[in-house]
């Protein structure tokens, strides 16, 4: 069954006067219990697919469709994608400081509960879980107590996206690049919680410059995206192929 | 003011006192300003001739004096014989019949702030409204009810007798506590002090007086107005506390319902005086009318406010959240005359749209190892305009004095200000002083990083504002505190998206 649905999507950044095309077509599928990988140079469009998917302000869409299980993302605001079912995982997690982890953690899951008609958590069972949620991503429990991100070194921030991840159970979930800036053994931790949270009732999208990461997720497609087009597809070996050749072939 | 002598009008009073609704709408004063309004006032009230005196003395010497102008901020002059300096009750009569003839939007706010129906009618001045006799809050809360300048019930006075705590509105203590009165009223404040402050002394309408006596811990948090209706108690509020030696009071002002009101200048005064080891804590929460999202209206918030550690290891502690009025000038400031006294500041101000607020405190370290603690956290949003300006000042007698300044700006958009004026004035070298300042931003990126959680805008800001106001709310009664992140996220409203 279809999970998310882009076509011929084009998309600008920038002000009114002074956009820039950065997506130029895009065209892509993505069905419950796949995982795509999208890779390509650097320019050519792969953050800024995961922005304009998840609705950050500042993007522009021109033309085309993008819908997650049937819904238009297009007419919905970021927190009600965010409800539908979408997740972003950020390249680089932001701090917000004075708001403790585990209240943002609270708050979150409170809203979604809410927005979905279901009955919000009981806080002491919801503590403990993400207390477990923590451990299992090597996350100091004591970080629960900091403020967002507050002081977190790059890969800690990594591991709590991974951790909000295995909370909040998308049904999409866009990695943007989570896998960069991370030693080996953060990338298994990031890597082996993005394996515990696939399975037939989700989809996940990953955006990566190095084939490094395919070796411990595996993708179903592999897409090559340059100048904001998606300009060749293949399964796992064209990964390969790449690491290989590099994109000058291809663009 | 009208032709109507001050002999008829005490003979009106006369009439008046058998019961409050006699012919109201006569008890109004015309608008102006001169001795004989304040006369009217004073005899009014049945006052003394000393506390007559008293107010002329500072009626004299108002005239006299320039309206400051050196905060940092900005409206068009106020005409001071144009406001009536009397407000007495108005007739109900035109007032809604019921909460389905009061603007929905109000009724909105108070829904969103957890207000029950039946506080929302007497919020919303509905006639007839049931007032509770004891505020939804619990029974911990002594509330001193007071209506449109007159106080008609008091709750848990008995109880507060008991323990021999004077808790009475201030025109019933000048007859029952004239001592006290005369030995205090102007004694950290005097009438003189300023411009608004002599103002206030010259026509006080009425407020809280309070007395606590040697060694007594007060039985409950005291609270004037706490949720009833504040509506016309009077621009020229007066509250007097003192706290006698070793004794320990909490006094709760302030509403976080959001008040309608004509009056559109405040000037009150607030004197706390603690003796030999007492602790007064003072807690305020102002959400006056702010005015319109474009700036037209809303209050002007002129008061002064100040405490005085009398004796040795006293202690007095302003903590105040302040989100409502277009203008705010208010600097609650604690004398620390008393060795090894010590002075605490906790302030949240909030502004939005085009409010302006000039708000900080004066700490003037007398006493030997006297210490203060000033912990300031303005949000500006929308237009508006928020500064601080906090004065530490060590005397060549306040050997060892420590002071501790933390002073936080938040904002919110691209279009307010925010502006620090820190004074410090060192005449002792054994002082330890410390500033800590910062600034920041609340960003696109962060409002987007929680949206993409599912938590929208408006909810996400009241996150970050509460994250970053925890320090002062930790300050404030528990059910204060709640009461008060609720509040800046309904006056953010709009601020953001």
């Amino acid at each position: 069954m279809s999970l998310l649905e882009v076509t011929n999507l084009h998309a600008t950044v920038g002000a009114q006067d002074q956009q820039k095309a950065i997506l130029k077509g895009l065209n892509i599928s993505v069905n419950l219990g796949e995982v795509h990988a999208i890779m390509g140079p650097n320019g050519s469009g792969k953050s800024t697919l995961a922005n304009v998917l998840s609705g950050r302000p500042g993007y522009t869409v021109t033309d085309g469709s993008m819908t997650l299980a049937d819904e238009d993302l297009a007419e919905l605001e970021p927190h009600e994608r965010a409800q539908l079912g979408l997740f972003l995982a950020f390249q680089y997690p932001v701090e917000i400081p004075g708001v403790s982890n585990m209240e943002f953690l609270k708050a979150s899951v409170d809203s979604l509960a809410r927005a979905r008609g279901q009955e919000q958590p009981n806080t002491a069972a919801f503590i403990k879980q993400v207390r477990l949620l923590a451990a299992s991503v090597d996350l100091d429990p004591q970080f629960l107590k900091r403020g967002v991100n507050e002081g977190f070194s790059g890969g800690e921030k990594k591991r709590n996206e991974i951790m909000q991840l295995l909370l909040l159970e998308p049904k999409l979930a866009i990695l943007d690049e989570t896998d960069s800036g991370l030693d080996i053994d953060a990338l298994q931790v990031v890597a082996e919680g993005v394996n515990r949270y696939k399975n037939e009732n989700n989809g996940v999208v990953l955006i990566t410059h190095y084939q490094r990461l395919l070796d411990y997720i595996v993708p179903d497609f592999v897409h090559v995206l340059a100048d904001g087009k998606i300009v060749q597809s293949g399964d796992k070996s064209l990964a390969l192929e790449l690491e290989d050749k590099g994109y000058a072939w291809l663009t | 003011m009208s032709q109507t002598s001050v002999d008829d009008l005490v003979e009106a009073r006369s009439e008046y006192s058998a019961g409050f609704v006699t012919d109201i709408e006569s008890d109004t004063l015309a608008p102006g300003l001169d001795e004989d309004t304040v006369r009217f006032i004073s005899a009014r009230k049945d006052e003394p001739q000393w506390l007559t005196d008293w107010r002329l003395k500072a009626f004299a010497h108002w005239k006299t004096m320039p309206e400051p102008k050196w905060a940092h901020v900005h409206y068009p002059p106020i005409k001071f014989q144009d406001i009536s300096y009397y407000s007495a009750p108005k007739s109900q009569a035109d007032g809604p019949q019921s909460l389905d003839e009061v603007d929905p939007e109000l009724l909105r706010t108070y829904e969103k702030l957890g207000i029950p129906l039946h506080e929302q009618a007497v919020l919303a001045g509905v006639v007839n409204a049931n007032v509770p006799p004891v505020p939804s809050m619990g029974s911990n809360v002594a509330v001193d009810v007071v209506f449109d300048s007159v106080s008609i019930a008091t709750t848990f006075k008995e109880k507060l007798a008991e323990a021999g705590v004077i808790f009475c509105p201030i025109s019933e203590a000048v007859h029952s506590h004239p001592e006290l009165i005369q030995k205090y009223l102007g004694s950290v404040i005097p009438q003189k002090d300023n411009f608004y402050a002599a103002l206030n002394s010259a026509v006080f309408s009425d407020g809280s007086f309070v007395y606590i006596p040697k060694g007594v811990r007060c039985p409950m948090e005291l609270s004037t107005y706490f949720r009833i209706n504040e509506r016309n108690t009077g621009q020229f509020e007066r509250t007097l506390i003192i706290a006698d030696a070793g004794s320990h009071v909490s006094y709760l002002e302030g509403c976080t319902a959001p008040m309608r009101d004509e009056n559109q200048l405040h000037a009150a005064v607030v004197e706390l005086i603690a003796l030999e080891d007492a602790e007064i804590k003072y807690s305020t929460v102002q959400n006056w009318y702010p005015g319109d999202e474009n700036g037209k209206g809303g209050i002007y918030n002129f008061v002064t406010k100040r405490g005085l550690c009398g004796g040795a290891r006293s202690k007095i502690s302003w903590t105040q959240v302040e989100t409502g009025s277009a203008i705010t000038w208010k600097y609650p400031s604690v004398v620390l005359r008393g060795d090894d006294s010590v002075g605490e500041f906790y302030s949240v101000a909030l502004t939005n749209n085009y409010q302006q607020a000039d708000t900080g405190t004066k700490m003037i370290h007398m006493g030997k190892n006297t210490k203060s603690t000033i912990v300031s956290k303005g949000i500006s949003a929308g237009f508006s305009e928020n500064c601080y300006r906090g004065l530490v000042r060590i005397s060549p007698t306040a050997e060892n004095a420590r002071n501790f300044t933390q002073c936080d700006s938040l904002l919110i958009g691209g279009q307010c200000g925010a502006h620090t004026f820190p004074y410090i004035e060192n005449k002792n070298n054994s002082a330890i002083i410390e500033h800590e300042a910062s600034t920041s931003k609340v960003s696109d990126d962060q409002l987007f990083a929680c949206q993409q959680r599912g938590i929208d805008s408006e909810k996400a800001v009241g996150m970050i504002v509460n994250g970053f106001c925890k320090e002062v709310f930790r300050e404030l009664p528990m059910e204060f505190a709640v009461e008060a992140g609720k509040l800046l996220e309904v006056s953010l409203e709009g601020a953001v998206g």
